[in-house]
């Protein structure tokens, strides 16, 4: 796993509580690991200050699952 | 009881009378205060005469992009804001065969659309610390409606409706958002009314005086309060029981 992965898991498991082997590559932040809407945007927040990067909100939109959101960090950061 | 010691609060249009008070209830409860409006003077003596835990902080509630930079020095002054009084206001009347867009516009830019953005830059601030209280101060006239008012009501109304569904979203992150809805209160603005018109209002208000603004910031304090974390999404009327719906 990527430098960057490994911190956005950390991110997403502090977040949500979830145990670290649920936050598979194709979990869904809403489905899979039980965030509401609010958490999806407390997360994209996190996500922000943790690799300096601003996350416009289209773009947050097309953040649902881990494997998305390691992918848009990774071209962004 | 109602001890804010720790707590950072912003206030705007504390150079007011309601505004003032608001400041000097939540500083003596402890609260560091950060005290906003259009004119330097009156803040800085009141400044001057709460001390320490104060700071100043001039804004143009017209002027977007000065809104915009009120939170961040407020930040940069206390640390954060955990409490947030979005008491600032201005009335343009008059009845509305004869109302201005000039005079409609400023006002909702004012009085709703800077508490918009007041409360949506407290957010980030707020939903990371798990602790937030924001209060607005609405007027009686959001729900009785007065003729002459028809901008400053609809402002007014609208920051209500604003507040109960900013109070949904992010009452699971230990955010409050209530308002406090003054009556006719003894303040410079309402020193300009005749004998006349005092009496008139007064006649539909049950206490037959006009309120106090310490009675109007007690509210606030309460509402900033530790205690008031189950309450969000409602208004406190304080109106001599001038309004009761």
């Amino acid at each position: 796993m990527s430098d960057i992965a490994v911190r956005v898991k950390k991110i997403v498991v502090e977040h949500l509580g979830v145990e670290e082997d649920k936050v598979t590559e194709t979990a869904s932040f809403i489905d899979d690991l039980g965030a509401d809407s609010l958490d999806t945007v407390e997360l994209v927040m996190a996500f922000e200050e943790e690799f300096g990067i601003e996350i416009p909100d289209d773009a947050a939109e097309t953040i649902q699952t881990f494997g998305d959101a390691v992918k848009f960090i990774t071209s962004a950061a | 009881m109602f001890d804010l010691t720790g707590k950072c609060a912003l206030v705007t249009g504390a150079s007011g009378g309601i505004g003032s008070e608001i400041a000097r209830v939540l500083h003596e409860a402890g609260a560091v205060v950060a005290l906003s409006g259009t004119r330097l003077e009156p803040l800085q003596a009141l400044a001057a005469e709460l001390g320490d835990r104060v700071h100043v902080l001039p804004c143009d509630l017209s002027d977007a992009v000065a809104v915009e930079a009120l939170p961040k020095a407020a930040i940069a002054a206390m640390g954060s804001i955990d409490i947030l009084v979005n008491n600032a206001g201005i009335t343009r009347d008059g009845l509305m065969m004869r109302m201005s867009d000039a005079d409609w516009a400023s006002v909702i830019e004012v009085n709703l659309t800077s508490t918009f953005r007041l409360m949506r830059a407290v957010l980030r601030g707020m939903m990371k610390a798990r602790w937030g209280r924001i209060i607005n101060i609405t007027s009686v006239v959001a729900q009785a409606g007065n003729p002459g008012q028809a901008n400053y009501a609809a402002a007014k109304a609208g920051v209500a409706g604003m507040s109960r569904s900013l109070a949904q979203e992010v009452a699971s992150r230990g955010i409050t958002v209530n308002c406090v809805a003054p009556g006719l209160v003894e303040t410079p603005m309402t020193e300009k009314l005749n004998d006349e018109q005092r009496k008139s209002i007064l006649d539909d208000v049950p206490t037959g005086r006009m309120g106090m603004p310490r009675e109007v910031a007690a509210a606030v304090l309460y509402l900033a309060s530790l205690e008031a974390a189950y309450v969000t999404g409602a208004t406190l009327d304080v109106n001599g029981g001038g309004d009761m719906l």
